[in-house]
C-alpha cells in the first residue's frame, strides 16, 4: 500500500481496525517477556538492583526522542508535501511523546536519588530532556490555542522543526559536556557495553514500548480523524441553520 | 523477589510507568468513545457529510 493510499481516511481507518489490536497484543507479549527476563537478570555490579529501573527509563527516553523526530518528519509532511495525514500524525503523537518524556524524567529522578544522592541535577542530559518535555507542552498548548486545524498544523509544524535542534543536543549532551549522567551504553560505534543478560531484556522492553506507542499512535490518529469529522458536521449544521 | 535497600525506588518507578501509560491508554479509549458518541448524536439529528448524503441519494 502506497503512502498516498493512506490519504484516504476510510482506507486508513480500516487499516487501524486491524493493526491496533495486533500491535497491542504484540506489545503486551514483548513487555511480559522483557520484564520477566529483566527481573530474573543479575543485578549490576555497580548499580545493584536499581538497574531494573533501566527497563522502563531507557525505552521511555528512546521513545521521547523518537516520537519528537517522527513529529519533525510529520512537520515536513505538513509544510512541504502537504500530506493530509501528516498533521493528524503530528497532533496524535504529541501527547504520547509528552507522556513518555514525563515517564523518563520521573524514572530518571527515582534512579538518580539512590545512585547520585539527588533526584535532580542541572546537568546537560537532564536539562536538555526537561527542555524536550517543555517543548512537548508548548506544542500541545499551541494545538489547543488555534481553532482552525490547518492554521494550527502550520504553526505547530514550524515550532516542531525549530525545537528539533534539541534532539541531537539531548543525544550528544553526554559527549559534549561533562555530565553526571552516564554516556551512551547501547548505541555506540564500538557496540553495546552492557552484558547480554541485561541487554536482551532491555531490547525486548524497548520493542514492547515501541509496539505500544504504534498502537496508541494509530488509535489517537483515528480519534483525530473522527474529531475533524465532528467539527465538519457541526459546521454543516451551523451553515444549514442560517 | 528482594530488591534490597532501594526497593522503594524500583517499585515507585514501575508504579509511575503503570500510572502514566495506563492514563495514556485510558485517554485514547475515552476519546474514541467521546468522538463516536458526538458523531452518532449529530447523525441522529439528520446531519451527515455531503459524501454520505450523495451516496444515500444515489441509492434512491
Amino acid at each position: 500500500m502506497a503512502l498516498l493510499d493512506l490519504a484516504n481516511p476510510q482506507r486508513f481507518l480500516a487499516l487501524v481496525r486491524v493493526l491496533v489490536p495486533a500491535l497491542a497484543a504484540l506489545a503486551a507479549a514483548l513487555l511480559v517477556i522483557g520484564f520477566a527476563l529483566g527481573f530474573r537478570a543479575p543485578a549490576d555490579y555497580q548499580q545493584g538492583e536499581t538497574v531494573r529501573i533501566m527497563y522502563v527509563h531507557v525505552p521511555s527516553a528512546w521513545l521521547a526522542l523518537g516520537i519528537y523526530t517522527l513529529m519533525a518528519i510529520a512537520a515536513l509532511g505538513t509544510l512541504v508535501w502537504r500530506h493530509p495525514l501528516a498533521d493528524v500524525a503530528a497532533k496524535a503523537a504529541a501527547p504520547i511523546g509528552a507522556a513518555f518524556c514525563l515517564l523518563c524524567l520521573i524514572t530518571g529522578a527515582l534512579w538518580g536519588r539512590p545512585m547520585w544522592g539527588a533526584y535532580w541535577v542541572w546537568d546537560a542530559r537532564l536539562t536538555s530532556m526537561l527542555v524536550l518535555f517543555l517543548l512537548y507542552l508548548g506544542i500541545l498548548a499551541l494545538w489547543r490555542a488555534i481553532e482552525e486545524p490547518g492554521q494550527a498544523a502550520r504553526a505547530v509544524a514550524i515550532l516542531t522543526l525549530v525545537g528539533f535542534i534539541n534532539v541531537p543536543i539531548v543525544k550528544f549532551s553526554v559527549d559534549w559536556w561533562n555530565t553526571l549522567h552516564q554516556p551512551a551504553s547501547v548505541f555506540r560505534l564500538d557496540g553495546p557495553t552492557i552484558h547480554p543478560a541485561i541487554l536482551t531484556p532491555l531490547l525486548l522492553t524497548a520493542a514492547g514500548f515501541a509496539a505500544l506507542f504504534l498502537a496508541l499512535q494509530l488509535a489517537a490518529m483515528r480519534n483525530e480523524i473522527l474529531r475533524r469529522r465532528v467539527r465538519t458536521l457541526r459546521l454543516l449544521a451551523a451553515a444549514e441553520a442560517r | 523477589m528482594d530488591f534490597g535497600a532501594h526497593a522503594g525506588f524500583i517499585l515507585a518507578a514501575y508504579g509511575a510507568a503503570f500510572i502514566v501509560l495506563g492514563a495514556l491508554v485510558l485517554w485514547v479509549l475515552l476519546d474514541h468513545r467521546a468522538q463516536r458518541q458526538a458523531i452518532a448524536a449529530l447523525e441522529a439529528q439528520g446531519i451527515t457529510r455531503r459524501s454520505a448524503r450523495a451516496a444515500a441519494e444515489d441509492t434512491h
